[in-house]
């Protein structure tokens, strides 16, 4: 048999992200759906399932962050450590709500 | 091509008909899983193990009904019959020697298990219906597998030759009155089957 990974990914209710699952191996895309439904799909477990080869998967690992631009975040970077040091700079203090 | 036995299921003695059923079930399920761990690939090692105890799964509801009907219980139908007493067609007691052949068989009694189930769903015996449409929604699980093994393996003429030799036997699985008489491989695996329970005095708790 000539065998090809397939990935799957798993959607546990709809409207939900899919997640992988696993993988399966299999010889076609047929194989790949049967097997994929007994092992994630028919006990109720997923409101959908993806499955795709694994070589239709383009990986990337190779992650430098160069200059440290932690600003280029979408979850946004932490301001707590700048705001202190301004604060020490200014001579003022968080902990004096009242402005003295 | 309707069974009377089939046609009306209420006057023919529903537990006969329930365990002619039940018998295949559980003896196809347990040659099936003779498979389990020595199948062609893991993968396919897990689905064909996972029909063999749907089989048994499906053996199990029958018996059940069975019982009710003779005062007995599930366990006693399934273990404690003489080889005899079995109503099991030939084709699913047979011990095949390859992967071709279990393929093939798998395919002929699909075939013949989904003509069988379609008449148990139109009966007017709301128990066997109900039932027959609950087994019948794991079978579809079992053809689709059959169906994809079946087109794979049709150019191999050593699954051809297997499905010829065994086709002859598959007539008796929707027509209970072909049943005649049992293969002796089927004493042989009831032995095996039916060791362990026979190994303590009757009445024994599990």
């Amino acid at each position: 048999m000539t065998a090809t990974i397939w990935e799957v990914f798993r959607q546990e209710r709809k409207g939900q992200a899919f997640q992988h699952a696993g993988s399966i191996e299999a010889p076609d895309e047929r194989f790949a759906d049967w097997y994929a439904r007994e092992q994630y799909g028919r006990r109720g477990e997923s409101a959908a399932l993806w499955i795709v080869p694994r070589d239709a998967v383009h990986p990337i690992e190779d992650f430098v962050d160069e200059l440290n631009r932690n600003y280029h975040r979408v979850d946004g970077y932490p301001l707590k450590e700048k705001l202190k040091e301004a604060r020490e700079r200014a001579g003022t203090s968080a902990a004096a709500p009242d402005g003295s | 091509m309707v069974s009377p036995m089939l046609r009306n299921v209420s006057e023919q003695g529903r537990a006969q008909l329930l365990l002619g059923i039940a018998d295949d079930e559980l003896i196809l399920g347990w040659r099936d899983s003779e498979w389990t761990g020595v199948a062609p690939f893991l993968e396919e090692d897990v689905a064909f193990s996972s029909i063999a105890q749907n089989e048994i799964g499906h053996a199990r509801a029958l018996y059940e009904l069975a019982a009710r009907d003779l005062g007995t219980t599930a366990d006693e139908l399934a273990f404690d019959r003489r080889p005899a007493e079995y109503r099991c067609a030939q084709l699913v007691e047979l011990r095949l020697p390859g992967w071709e052949h279990t393929i093939a068989r798998h395919c002929l009694y699909e075939a013949a298990d989904a003509e069988r189930l379609a008449r148990l769903i139109a009966s007017d015996d709301p128990e066997v219906a109900g039932l027959a449409a609950k087994i019948d929604r794991e079978e579809a699980y079992h053809r689709m597998h059959a169906d994809m093994w079946f087109d794979r393996l049709s150019g191999e003429p050593r699954f051809q030759a297997a499905l010829e030799e065994l086709r002859p036997l598959a007539t008796a699985i929707a027509d209970p009155e072909l049943r005649n008489g049992h293969t002796p491989d089927l004493a042989e695996l009831l032995e095996v089957m039916t060791e362990v329970r026979r190994s303590q005095p009757p009445g024994t708790t599990w």
